[in-house]
């Protein structure tokens, strides 16, 4: 494998710049669903649940709304997203013509998803917290945790994109193993609640430890060991980052 | 001084050998012509040479520098001019060289100035504003060579540089090109526009399956391969055996191309006189870079 560079930034900022001019044609959508969907299950559906694990249903599937769109930005912006920069407006191959290289551009596509997380998970935070679903300042570390959240989806979704054949690919993506992970991993019920098989499953996805984490700090229940949750996440962030620059090369590079 | 030279430079795709042990050197300050059929080799060829693929075999060295070990530096020097568009679709022109530059750590400022600089030289001022989807393909092309040159390259690396472009465009990119070339420029320029090989390069190489079959100046190839005229004869089918006997027994060096007889290297023309009745027809023409180019890289399709 091949460390990338500070020069990272350069794609990084050129996703962003791009990512301001057009947002009004994407973010807009990308913070109301999950708006309507925390509203429409966390009341709709709330009000035949009653409380969970002691809590208004609407309270504790704030933080797991949260985690989980802040996976399905980075997903997109680093499966969809990058294939079209990549195979389509071959931007990859203009950028590698510089002084980057294609760590350094992988790398900037990486952060700039994981910026879309913390984006994300920050509005969606705000608006929860307007409605007092978010009861303690430990939300405050949300957006970090989103941000790492963000490194380790996005560094998942260019592994998986440096093997797709063509942008179709990515519904496999998306049906068979993105939105299990959104009902199976804690945001709607909690785990407790699946039978033991589904139970281990669960805790395999990565969405899991993360969806831990954010009710942790919405709530203010903080305990030592929430420490493993994040050491997992770290560790798969760095063993897919790493592995998706070495794919990576080897697709761009022929 | 050669500013790039390649020994032994080999890519082996998986059953293709796409390059083959290519050796060369161009001189600091040419024009170096890179022809050949399509699968020649040639886009293997550039794509090592600008440190975007890397070589199964073989080493190369820009301005001194092995690029394995110094293709960050490298790129820096290189202005890459691509065959295929792959400007920024959701960016102006002007933001589409301003984000270029930054790719090359150029400041604002002096990005903002080189890119109206750029702009102006291939007289895209105008449209500095419009998106992308406003251009025609000529104006594109013509960002390209602009974006090329954001960084002030010392050697420009041009795939197919008019492909697609009106008869104007393409003599204003032939002027501007000489022009950097007499600013000191380095150019490798890559094309299967003879004329085009003719006018701007000093030497030019012809690639054939992944092979350099011949290196020199246009001039010299064209005396060495086809001689200053070439010939043409066409007869009506009785009369063809009794021409390939004559043209034979002249021991005259020719061709047949479709119906036609090409006849190369007349040191004399009463070596050709006689050769056709009434019936046929006579025709001699300058030779081009294109008869050499023929010859050598065969006349079926490559691919």
């Amino acid at each position: 494998m091949k460390p990338f560079s500070w020069r990272f930034i350069r794609v990084w900022q050129r996703n962003r710049d791009i990512f301001f001019r057009l947002w009004h044609s994407e973010a807009p959508g990308a913070v109301a669903e999950p708006i309507i969907i925390l509203l429409a299950m966390g009341l709709g559906l709330g009000a035949y649940v009653g409380m969970v694990d002691g809590q208004k249903y609407i309270e504790f599937i704030a933080p797991g709304i949260i985690a989980a769109y802040a996976m399905f930005s980075a997903s997109f912006e680093c499966t969809y997203g990058s294939f079209i920069r990549m195979e389509f407006q071959k931007t990859y191959d203009a950028i590698i013509a510089t002084p980057l290289s294609v760590e350094d551009v992988i790398a900037g596509e990486i952060f700039w998803g994981a910026t879309r997380s913390l984006m994300t998970g920050t509005v969606i935070l705000t608006i929860a917290a307007a409605f007092q679903l978010v009861s303690s300042p430990w939300a405050l570390l949300i957006p970090a945790l989103c941000f790492l959240e963000g490194i380790m989806f996005a560094s998942l979704a260019i592994l998986f994109t440096s093997f797709a054949p063509a942008i179709y690919s990515f519904n496999y993506y998306f049906t068979l193993f993105i939105t299990p992970m959104f009902f199976f991993s804690g945001v709607f019920f909690p785990l407790s609640s699946f039978t033991p098989i589904v139970q281990t499953l669960s805790w395999i996805a990565p969405l899991t430890p993360v969806v831990r984490l954010s009710r942790a700090l919405v709530n203010g229940e903080i305990q030592l060991d929430l420490l493993w949750a994040l050491a997992l996440i770290v560790a798969l962030a760095i063993l897919f980052f790493s592995i998706s620059l070495v794919t990576m090369r080897r697709r761009l590079t022929v | 001084m050669a500013i790039i030279k390649t020994k032994n430079l080999t890519k082996k795709f998986k059953d293709l050998l796409a390059v083959d042990s290519v050796s060369l050197e161009v001189e600091d300050g040419e024009c170096f012509g890179l022809l050949g059929p399509n699968g020649a080799g040639k886009t293997s060829l550039i794509r090592m040479i600008t440190a975007v693929s890397p070589p199964t075999q073989g080493e190369i060295w820009v301005m001194g520098n092995n690029l394995k070990t110094h293709s960050q530096q490298v790129k820096a020097f290189l202005g890459v001019v691509p065959q295929l568009d792959n400007l920024d679709q959701d960016l102006t022109v002007l933001q589409n060289l301003m984000t270029f530059a930054r790719y090359f750590d150029i400041p604002k400022d002096e990005a903002h100035r080189r890119s109206m600089e750029v702009l102006s030289l291939f007289e895209l001022e105008s449209k500095r504003n419009s998106h992308l989807k406003e251009l025609s393909g000529g104006m594109k092309r013509r960002l390209l060579l602009a974006r090329g040159l954001i960084n002030l390259p010392q050697i420009m690396i041009l795939d197919e540089p008019t492909i697609g472009l009106d008869p104007q465009a393409k003599y204003l990119v032939w002027h501007k090109l000489t022009e950097l070339k007499s600013q000191g420029v380095t150019q490798l320029l890559c094309t299967q526009n003879m004329e085009e090989a003719t006018v701007l390069c000093d030497r030019v190489a012809i690639m054939h399956q992944g092979k350099i079959l011949s290196l020199d100046t246009p001039r010299r190839l064209i005396a060495k391969y086809v001689g200053n005229e070439v010939w043409e004869i066409e007869v009506n089918s009785d009369e063809r055996l009794r021409t390939v006997k004559e043209l034979e027994n002249r021991g005259l060096d020719f061709e047949e191309v479709g119906g036609k007889f090409q006849v190369f290297h007349i040191e004399d023309e009463k070596s050709v006189t006689g050769l056709v009745n009434s019936l046929g027809r006579l025709q001699r023409r300058q030779a081009t870079l294109e008869d050499v180019f023929l010859r050598l890289t065969g006349r079926s399709l490559a691919e």
